[in-house]
């Protein structure tokens, strides 16, 4: 069953424009064990020049729906329903390894894999994986190309481009490879950049030098970005809107701001308060979220949270998946409590 | 104890169990023709077990006079030089085959494995001499060092078994190595230090149990071979002898007659690669089920 | 007889590590990685230190030497007032009764082929601490209880147990003893946020049930470290460059390298983001292979002056329990 709602029925939306829509995305994978729904009908958008964090633990389904906007799923997975709206169409029409996604992935639409180690091809030397990706996209010839690419290098914070464009993966540090991809990502000035856990495998300085990076990129091309994590620290640093998924749906939706001073689901009102905060006083004792995360396998039709959710009535069991509900300025929650809460404030 | 106890987790919230036994023996009855091994070694063992009672006539002693007989009611598979019935001999000769494999595969493997394990847990030294001395046996072609051996040591079923045990446990010794060290990686090993277990223990209630799986392929894989093997070392007059019942002598003492009566050779020529084809297919089996990821490495 | 009851545990000093690195066939030295490179503190009965820092910095190594999986290649550890940095083999069984190690990974940290309560219950066997199977079976089970999980699955294996529960059962086996420090080494990075929680409070529990356990934990995450300490240092490629209590460590950093690894952490509150000082560190940690002279931070350092890379920065101590290692403190 997939849930689905409209950004625009309010009609309190948007003077900026809407670079990407996803509408009810629905993908899924067929294991032995049975069907995976990684993701279950979400639905969200991103508008020119802004930044959203999609936030969730392992198995959310945050990775596997921005995979799906690339259409880089493969079997046994396969995207299943909804809609992709980029520059007018519907990307889900096209041919995953056709020539209209070809032409988008990359060059529109680029993304930043989270371990720097693997994402490299080790054979080419990094220069090449440079020089590819603008020859194809940008159609430059090799002399224009090649300096482009120290261009990007220099552009990232890698310095003596011309001496390092003709090293290989392994000459470089974690930190320097995701530069690296980071100056793909951003060669063929892509409208959107996708940076999937970027906050992972690195050490904390490294990662914020290269937080503040893509951010800089991001401002420079006038691009936006989505950041893909775990880290409720990172979108609340840099994100202007987030998103909070659960086994395959959006829970929570709204403006950082609004999200972290008015939390409504009971998820990232768990999530809030499990997790040590920097500035914590001494003393603070964590509320961790009772229970193990859902098993994605065959899930039931129901709220996947109900069985952790200390607050909850007798629908949360019975009835399925509560749809997101509006309750207020770009806040959306899907949670029977808030829609009784809301109810009972119409009706005062 | 302070007296907020957090909720028992209990099974229900465990993950649900992925059945291993299920599944390997799905994986491992799934393809026909390990199944066709499985039956073939099951006969096998069948028929070393019972042979007295299978087999028609005295496969050690043979009538002159029925001598170099062709296939009959009486002998279904002829009779050699000395009259002895060929099909008992056959049923006879599962028996020595039977003993070889294990006793060679017994001894090599544990002798082989030991040295392995020990040179990879101590690594060092010990693993520079124990890895290098396999590696010189390993320079030798099997076949070429057990005959060298046999030779030396003189024919016999004894000293056919320690030659091949010696050509063939540089093998269990390399695989257990580098089991050893895979095996060695995980943070267990280094928890079995910390909590004070003593080398041996390590060794034996930790790293040997999880390195078996492979180690059982490779055995039964080799039970085979070295059935061929002996076979081989017989057939170039090493080893057993007649009146003694082997296949492999049986197949050097038909060699001669082989236009005249071609079932004396070619009977138990016949069985051994039989037999050594399904050792090799049930272990391939074993290694599908236990875990594919070995292929082409085993 | 120790006629002043000295509570501190644990003394480490000048603790240094380091690891040849060999080439060629006969396996000549040509270089050492000072992955430890003189490391001072104190531990208290009761307490917890942090130790933390990026990668290189040596806390694993730290954490490895104190419980002598490492021969020290100089310094001192003394374990309740005894010298252990170079007991032989024999005598360190008896050490290891008493201290204890908890693993990151929880899928690597247990025998596949041994079930929960084997893998709890064997340090009992090891150090002969029960007397018969009853005794034995009694200790398995309430082991298993005291952290949360059900004794009836001490008969499953690991790969049945989720990745929260198996930290648990790593934790288990680490009380067998009753040890009185346990080293825990990135216990919680592996798992997910939801889950993390729940083994910090156990771990928080446990000391406050169990008196005089004390624990140095070792961490990368400082928002951890700094919740489950009471003291925290923190460490930079091989050497401590500032400890102090918890509190001291948010409220008045001294070392630039602190202040930058704080600034690096955001914090779950777009309110207080938007208010932070923002350091951003040029460059990336140098390899333990190669450090720089002096004091190791001094080319990323926004306070360095020349004497900077002339001679180490020791640690002194600035106000009371508060150590910094520069000279510009």
């Amino acid at each position: 069953m997939t849930q689905g709602f409209e950004v625009y029925s309010n009609g309190e939306e948007q003077t900026m424009s809407t670079l990407l829509e996803v509408k009810n995305l629905a993908t899924q994978f067929h294991t032995e064990g049975g069907v995976v729904k990684a993701v279950d009908g979400v639905s969200y958008h991103i508008d020119e020049q802004e930044i959203i964090g999609l936030v969730g633990e392992s198995g959310c389904g945050k990775s596997v729906s921005q995979l799906s906007v690339m259409q880089l799923i493969s079997s046994p997975g396969k995207i299943v329903g909804g809609e992709i709206i980029f520059e007018d169409q519907n990307l889900l029409k096209y041919e995953a390894n056709g020539a209209k996604m070809r032409s988008i992935r990359g060059a529109k639409i680029a993304m930043i894999f989270q371990e720097p180690m693997t994402s490299l091809n080790p054979v080419l030397t990094i220069g090449r994986q440079l020089t590819e990706t603008l020859e194809l996209h940008l159609g430059m010839n090799g002399e224009t190309a090649r300096t482009r690419a120290i261009e990007l290098l220099s552009l990232v914070g890698i310095p003596s481009g011309e001496n390092r464009i003709n090293n290989y993966p392994h000459q470089f540090s974690g930190g320097m490879r995701q530069r690296v991809m980071i100056a793909m990502a951003i060669s063929c000035n892509p409208r959107i950049l996708i940076a999937d856990e970027p906050t992972t495998a690195l050490d904390v300085t490294t990662q914020a030098q290269l937080l503040e990076l893509m951010k800089a990129m991001v401002e420079r091309f006038h691009a936006s970005l989505i950041i893909v994590t775990h880290n409720l620290g990172v979108v609340a640093r840099y994100a202007q809107r987030i998103y909070i998924m659960y086994a395959g749906r959006i829970v929570e939706a709204g403006t950082t701001k609004d999200i972290f001073a008015n939390p409504r689901h009971p998820y990232t009102i768990g999530l809030l308060k499990c997790i040590p905060r920097l500035d914590e006083e001494k003393g603070r004792k964590l509320v961790p979220i009772e229970g193990l995360p859902p098993n994605l396998i065959n899930m039931k039709a129901t709220c996947a949270f109900a069985p952790r959710c200390s607050t909850g009535s007798k629908r949360c069991s019975t009835d399925p998946w509560p749809p997101l509900t509006h309750i207020g300025n770009q806040h959306y929650v899907g949670c029977f409590l808030n829609d009784e809460e809301k109810k009972s404030e119409l009706s005062a | 104890m302070s007296e907020k106890q957090t909720t028992l987790l209990g099974a229900s919230e465990a993950p649900p169990p992925v059945s291993e036994w299920r599944r390997f023996r799905r994986v491992f009855f799934q393809r026909k023709i390990v199944m066709f091994g499985l039956i073939v070694l099951s006969l096998l063992v069948f028929t070393a077990i019972f042979a007295p009672w299978l087999a028609p006539h005295d496969p050690y002693r043979g009538k002159m006079a029925d001598s170099l007989s062709q296939p009959s009611m009486k002998y279904l598979m002829g009779t050699d030089i000395q009259g002895r019935d060929t099909l008992s001999r056959l049923i006879y000769g599962s028996r020595t085959a039977l003993m070889v494999g294990f006793l060679v595969v017994g001894i090599a493997a544990i002798v082989g494995s030991a040295l392995g394990l020990v040179a990879g847990y101590f690594g060092g030294i010990p693993n520079m001499i124990i890895m290098r001395a396999m590696d010189a046996l390993m320079g030798f072609p099997m076949l070429l060092l057990a005959l060298l051996l046999a030779a030396v040591l003189g024919g016999g079923i004894q000293n056919v078994i320690i030659a091949l045990a010696f050509a063939t446990l540089p093998g269990y010794a390399r695989v257990m190595h580098g089991l050893t060290l895979s095996v060695k990686e995980n943070d267990y090993i280094m928890a079995e230090k910390a909590m004070g277990s003593s080398n041996a223990r390590t060794m034996l209630k930790h790293i040997l149990p999880n390195a078996l799986p492979p180690m059982i392929v490779l055995i039964t894989v080799w039970l085979g071979l070295t059935i061929l093997a002996e076979a081989n070392l017989s057939f170039l007059g090493i080893g057993i002898k007649p009146p003694g019942a082997a296949w492999g002598s049986m197949v050097n003492d038909g060699y001669q007659y082989l236009l005249m009566n071609p079932i004396l050779s070619f009977a138990p020529g016949l069985t051994i690669m039989v037999v050594a084809f399904a050792f090799i297919m049930v272990g391939d089996g074993l290694r599908d089920a236990l875990d594919p990821r070995l292929r082409g490495l085993l | 007889m120790n006629s002043q009851l000295n509570d501190t545990i644990l003394d480490v000093r000048d603790l240094r590590m380091y690891f040849p690195v060999t080439m060629g066939l006969l396996r000549r030295k040509v270089a050492d990685v000072k992955a430890v490179d003189g490391v001072t503190f104190k531990l208290k009965r009761g307490e917890t230190l942090g130790l933390v820092g990026e990668s290189g910095c040596g806390k694993t190594t730290v954490g490895r030497c104190i419980i002598r999986l490492y021969q020290p290649t100089g310094g001192q550890i003394l374990f309740e007032g005894e010298d252990i940095t170079s007991l032989p083999e024999e005598k360190i069984r008896n050490l290891r009764s008493k201290m204890a190690l908890i693993f990151q990974d929880p899928y690597s940290s247990l025998d596949p082929r041994q079930n929960a309560g084997n893998i709890v219950g064997e340090p009992l066997i090891i150090h002969s601490m029960v007397k018969n199977q009853s005794e034995y079976r009694n200790r398995v089970e309430e082991l298993l209880r005291i952290v949360g999980l059900d004794p009836s699955m001490k008969d499953r294996f690991p790969h049945e147990f989720s990745g929260g529960q198996r930290q648990r059962i790593g934790v288990a086996r680490a009380l067998a003893c009753e040890p009185s420090v346990i080293i825990c080494d990135e216990p919680i990075s592996a798992l997910d946020v939801s889950i993390q929680a729940q083994v910090i409070n156990l771990l928080e529990q446990l000391q406050e049930g169990l008196k005089g356990l004390s624990y140095l934990f070792i961490a990368h995450d400082l928002s951890v470290v700094r919740h489950i300490s009471d003291r925290v240092a923190v460490m930079y490629l091989g050497r401590i460059v500032e400890i102090t209590d918890s509190q001291m460590l948010y409220k008045n950093p001294l070392h630039p390298y602190t202040k930058a690894l704080l600034s690096a952490i955001p914090i779950a509150d777009p309110f207080v983001e938007e208010t932070r000082e923002r350091i951003i560190l040029k460059g990336e940690v140098p390899s333990p292979l190669n450090p720089p002279p002096g004091c190791s931070f001094h080319p990323r350092c926004f306070q360095a002056i020349p004497e900077c890379s002339q001679s180490i920065p020791p640690l002194h101590e600035v106000n009371e329990g508060h150590e910094v290692a520069c000279i510009r403190v």
